[in-house]
């Protein structure tokens, strides 16, 4: 039980004073995660859109591969980009692994799929009398879709908001290839894992305490973004 | 939508504002979860800095590893404790300009009530004790540094455990093997910085041997070979080894103490 009310006085010591290595540990873990979640949106919103909008032969594989895809380990993501950035690999003369651009690409990879998957279910979701309805009213196909894309807006944020939540608080990724170099790629759970492993328990799990706060902040969003929806 | 793209922006505009802070002088390390756990490298990196100007970069992980990124290019410099390996390391055109630079020390723990009755023993005497009585043993069994030694003294004493089901491979850090070892009662070959840290109250364990020169555990630093590796700094990676084997260094190394116990022991050109 000592851990625990350790961690907790040690969380808030932590948060009080700006402990420099927590802050910058926040810093990586925020920055990477965004831009993993920007550039998996980008591509991720569209694609799952149009998988679900539309139909075509060879969808219900690609929406199966894509579903497949949500139980991708997130070692061996971190190992198949390891391989490919690494400097004998393929991409080796960027000089990406060890740095967070490296970590970004792997957890993009591990948010794309969440993304697309996602997106597509929440317009498969909708009333299919909706689009019909839309057509008989005289709406061009542009304006179905438009519309259609505007009727799905708040499952949009919600399904973004979650895979900000798988992605900030995996650590196979952002260890591998991050290597949780201090003041750099050490991001919450990547210090998490080290503290442990020094046996600095308390540590440990003041820094787990603060990485729940952000989740918490993120999952209050999706509350609202939920209650706005109105569902 | 808007607080998910305002954090977005938020978010993008800190990363262009991180992106020119690194400096240009820095070297890339790889190095051993030993020397990251402990504590030490914290303790001499800002002196390091201070004295050299280079920002060292280190990525912790098991020795094999270490190894592995160097020779894949994604490290300048090592810093590791497996002899053996990084002397083949060196003849394979992997590594140069290896250097000896400290020790610690490795000790057997094992269950307060000993079991296997292996208190006192020799290093090998140990060893064979604990085969024949088939006890439980925990082994890194990850390729680290401390596996590989651990690996070395069953093969010395032509002991070959691997298959024997009281033989435990926890494929985990040092720290997680103590745990394993202590849930069940096992003995395992452990660095002492990180027993020390293990070490409280409630802890079943203990030290079994200690002191035998079969558990020295020597630590060297390397460079990656340039000729293979042509992005090497090798400049600032000579500047790096220059700085372990200098007097004031190694002076530096002897005073780090965790729990009021020195950790490493300079043995640098010896």
């Amino acid at each position: 039980m000592g851990y625990f009310a350790d961690g907790f006085s040690q969380a808030a010591d932590l948060l009080l004073h700006m402990d420099d290595a927590t802050m910058s540990a926040i810093e990586a873990t925020l920055v990477s995660t965004s831009w993993a979640l920007a550039i998996a949106a980008l591509l991720g919103l569209p694609l799952g859109f149009v998988l679900g909008y539309t139909n075509f032969p060879g969808k219900r594989a690609l929406r199966l591969i894509s579903d497949t895809l949500l139980a991708f380990p997130t070692v061996l993501i971190g190992l198949l980009v390891y391989v490919l950035i690494t400097a004998r690999g393929p991409l080796g003369s960027f000089g990406l692994l060890f740095t967070l651009p490296g970590m970004v690409i792997g957890q993009t990879i591990l948010a794309l799929p969440i993304i697309v998957s996602w997106t597509a279910q929440a317009v498969e979701n909708l009333d299919a009398r909706c689009r019909q309805t839309l057509l008989t009213l005289g709406a061009s196909r542009t304006q179905t879709a438009l519309l259609t894309l505007c009727e799905i807006r708040y499952d949009l944020g919600m399904v973004c908001v979650q895979a900000f939540g798988r992605v900030v608080t995996e650590v196979g990724v952002a260890m591998m290839l991050g290597g949780n170099i201090r003041y750099s790629t050490r991001t919450m759970t990547t210090a998490i894992s080290l503290e442990t492993s020094k046996g600095e328990f308390a540590q440990g799990i003041a820094l787990g305490l603060v990485l729940l706060l952000i989740a918490f902040v993120v999952n209050a969003l999706l509350t609202w973004l939920k209650r706005k929806g109105g569902k | 939508m808007n607080i998910v793209s305002k954090t977005l922006l938020g978010a993008t505009c800190a990363l262009a504002l991180a992106l020119p802070c690194q400096a240009a002088d820095t070297l890339m390390m790889a190095t051993t979860t030993s020397t990251q756990d402990s504590g030490l490298l914290e303790f001499l990196e800002p002196t390091f800095r201070q004295e050299t100007g280079i920002e060292l970069k280190w990525v912790a992980v098991g020795t094999g590893k270490a190894l592995e990124i160097a020779k894949n290019c994604d490290a300048d410099v090592l810093l590791v404790h497996a002899p053996a390996v990084e002397k083949k390391f060196v003849a394979d055109g992997y590594g140069i300009d290896r250097r000896q630079i400290m020790y610690n020390d490795f000790v057997i723990v094992g269950p307060k009530k000993d079991p296997a009755k292996v208190k006192g023993k020799s290093t090998s005497a140990a060893l064979k004790t604990i085969y024949d009585a088939k006890a439980v043993f925990v082994s890194r069994g990850d390729k680290s540094g401390t596996h590989n030694a651990e690996k070395k003294l069953w093969a010395a004493n032509n002991l070959s455990p691997d298959k024997e089901a009281f033989y435990v491979s926890a494929g985990q850090g040092m720290m997680a093997t103590l745990a394993i070892a202590a849930e069940k009662g096992g003995y395992t070959l452990t660095d002492r910085a990180t027993w020390i840290k293990f070490d409280n109250k409630n802890n079943p364990l203990t030290i079994v041997v200690e002191g035998d020169k079969a558990l020295f555990n020597q630590y060297s630093v390397m460079t990656t070979n340039p000729a293979q590796c042509p992005k090497v700094k090798k400049d600032l990676a000579k500047k790096f080894e220059d700085w372990w084997v200098k007097p004031s260094t190694q002076k530096r190394i002897s005073e780090y103490t965790l729990e009021g116990k020195q950790l490493f022991f300079p043995n640098a050109g010896k």
